[in-house]
């Protein structure tokens, strides 16, 4: 076996190890890391296909950003185990028949090449070629409006975001670093002159 | 010639698994000093600090208490790790790993020269941008973990914090991937050493400290809030505030410290290599080496604990706006500026 498959069944090993415990973990936490762990692992898979760019954004987007916020979360919500599993029976066909469709597309996908529906195959290409570079270069020549259409859309998402959590003013007791900085020493106390006094 | 007689020693001692080897020495070779550096700049500090407050700092433990590190690390190691009750035992014990790894994985792509690093990827910054932001997870895990609320609220604080200061610093980054044309450290540090001032023999001019020296010192401001050292060290104000690692003891906790001390010299070295010119000598009379880049990382490093000892700690809400309303408007304009400086005649970065 070459290094390099057996590399890649370590890795697919541990991804549907850990997409597997994502489902079935008890805890919410431990859930989530192992989501954390399919992305690391994940993003191994895509090193070994030479999608550097994309295994390196994976990592930094989902485990180093996303991930964090989402524990962030997790961690904080009271979740009560029992209560999420009570309409278990009555969720059960809508979620197999999404479960379904997605193994379906997934099968799609997989086995494509084998009965033939479309070509693909991993191009290879040379140990310096930039990833990087081929994909900024395609991003801001031939894809510019798409890019641009899209940065557009995650600022609205950003204004959203701060929008809602900004509802009403809130009452805010915090001081005006501005006012701050200009405070001086005789603002805050006075120096006062007191005679000694003589004993009698 | 050394080098060449070991290889072929150990080619054929270990025939076809021979790259692996020389691949794990090579790591070794790289995270020993490491961690030699570590506990030495744990007595560095403290004897630094000790001189600026005209003390004089640990001297019992051997000759002007050099021993003393060794003797820290074996206390620790003797001591109990004690795992409150209630605690998620393996998270908890996850968690320091979680902070410790990343900052000796980022040292595989970090060039040494020209030609010494472990592994010279097109992407290393990015790569190391991607690594460092895995450390925060040993803060939110280790809070959550604890079960105890101090040290929950202790690691979200740290963890926001962190969060914060990974957008300047990334911002920064892209000013300067921006200026150099490349992702790759080793080509960034070259680029340090073309220019106008360069061929006039007064290379430290010409790197990028000083066209781009607002990013420069929003980098430098930001790992030190990144790292959670004074004066942003929120996450373990001893004197007035606890932490995410309150309920850690022993050798559990000693590795969020080792951790915090190698993360130190990470972002010293990569402030060296994408600000100061790496292993670039600053005059043109002197040769190029990895003095030099030895030079610079303790020299940021020294800056480190400068600051550690003058400056008054930041409140928590001062920290935030320091980093969403300063640091992160001001990299986005010099961005734009650079950009547009770029494209002018004026460009110095052809």
């Amino acid at each position: 076996m070459e290094f390099k498959t057996f590399v890649f069944y370590f890795l697919s090993v541990i991804l549907v190890f850990a997409g597997l415990r994502v489902i079935t973990a008890r805890n919410p936490v431990h859930a989530a890391l192992y989501l954390v762990l399919a992305f690391f692992t994940a993003s191994g898979v895509w090193m070994l296909l030479q999608a550097e760019f994309l295994a390196i954004a994976l990592v930094l987007v989902y485990v180093g950003a996303v991930m964090v916020l989402f524990l962030f979360v997790v961690m904080m919500l009271d979740i009560n185990v029992d209560r999420i599993r009570e309409g278990f029976w009555s969720y059960l066909p809508l979620g197999a028949i999404i479960g379904l469709l997605m193994a379906a597309e997934m099968g799609l996908v997989l086995g494509g090449n084998y009965l033939g529906l479309f070509e693909s195959s991993v191009a290879q290409t040379s140990a310096d070629f930039s990833n990087v570079q081929a994909v900024g270069r395609l991003m801001f020549t031939e894809y510019v409006y798409p890019f641009e259409l899209a940065s557009v859309i995650l600022l609205v998402g950003i204004v959203a975001a701060v929008a809602l959590t900004q509802r009403e003013k809130r009452k805010n007791k915090a001081v005006d670093p501005s006012q701050q900085v200009f405070v001086k020493a005789k603002d805050r106390y006075r120096v006062l002159q007191m005679p000694a006094e003589k004993r009698d | 010639m050394m080098v060449d007689a070991l290889q072929g020693f150990l080619q054929g001692l270990f025939g076809s698994v021979f790259p692996l080897v020389w691949v794990v020495l090579k790591i070794v070779l790289i995270i020993a000093p490491l961690l030699l550096a570590v506990a030495y700049l744990t007595f560095w500090e403290r004897k630094v600090i000790g001189w600026m407050q005209v003390r004089i700092g640990p001297n019992r433990v051997g000759p002007w208490g050099l021993i003393q590190p060794i003797a820290d690390g074996l206390k620790l190691l003797l001591k109990e790790v004690v795992i409150p009750t209630g605690s998620d035992k393996s998270v908890f014990l996850l968690a320091p790993m979680f902070a410790f790894a990343p900052a000796l994985a980022a040292w595989a792509v970090i060039p040494f020269n020209d030609t010494l690093v472990l592994a010279n990827v097109n992407a290393s910054l990015l790569y190391i941008m991607s690594i460092t932001s895995i450390g925060v997870y040993g803060i939110i895990l280790s809070g959550w973990a604890s079960n105890s609320k101090y040290a929950f609220l202790g690691g979200m604080r740290s963890a926001a914090q962190m969060i914060s200061y990974e957008v300047s610093m990334g911002l920064a980054l892209v000013v300067v991937l921006m200026v150099s044309n490349s992702l790759n450290l080793g080509d960034i540090v070259g680029g340090q050493g073309r220019g106008y001032f360069a061929d006039k023999g007064l290379g430290f001019l010409s790197w990028n400290w000083l066209p781009l020296l607002p990013m420069f010192v929003v980098y430098l401001v930001s790992i030190v809030a990144e790292t959670n050292r004074a004066p942003f060290d929120l996450a373990e104000g001893e004197s007035e505030i606890v932490g995410f690692h309150c309920e850690y003891s022993g050798m559990a906790f000693a590795v969020f410290f080792l951790a915090e001390y190698a993360n130190m010299i990470l972002v010293s070295t990569l402030t060296s290599i994408l600000f100061l010119g790496g292993w670039l000598s600053p005059v043109g009379f002197l040769p190029d080496g990895i003095l030099w880049l030895f030079l610079k990382i303790s020299a940021v490093l020294f800056v480190f604990l400068w600051i550690r000892a003058t400056f008054p700690r930041y409140r928590y809400d001062q920290i935030m706006r320091l980093g969403w309303k300063v640091f992160i408007p001001l990299c986005l304009i010099w961005l734009v500026v650079v950009g547009a400086w770029m494209m002018s005649p004026l460009n110095i970065w052809k």
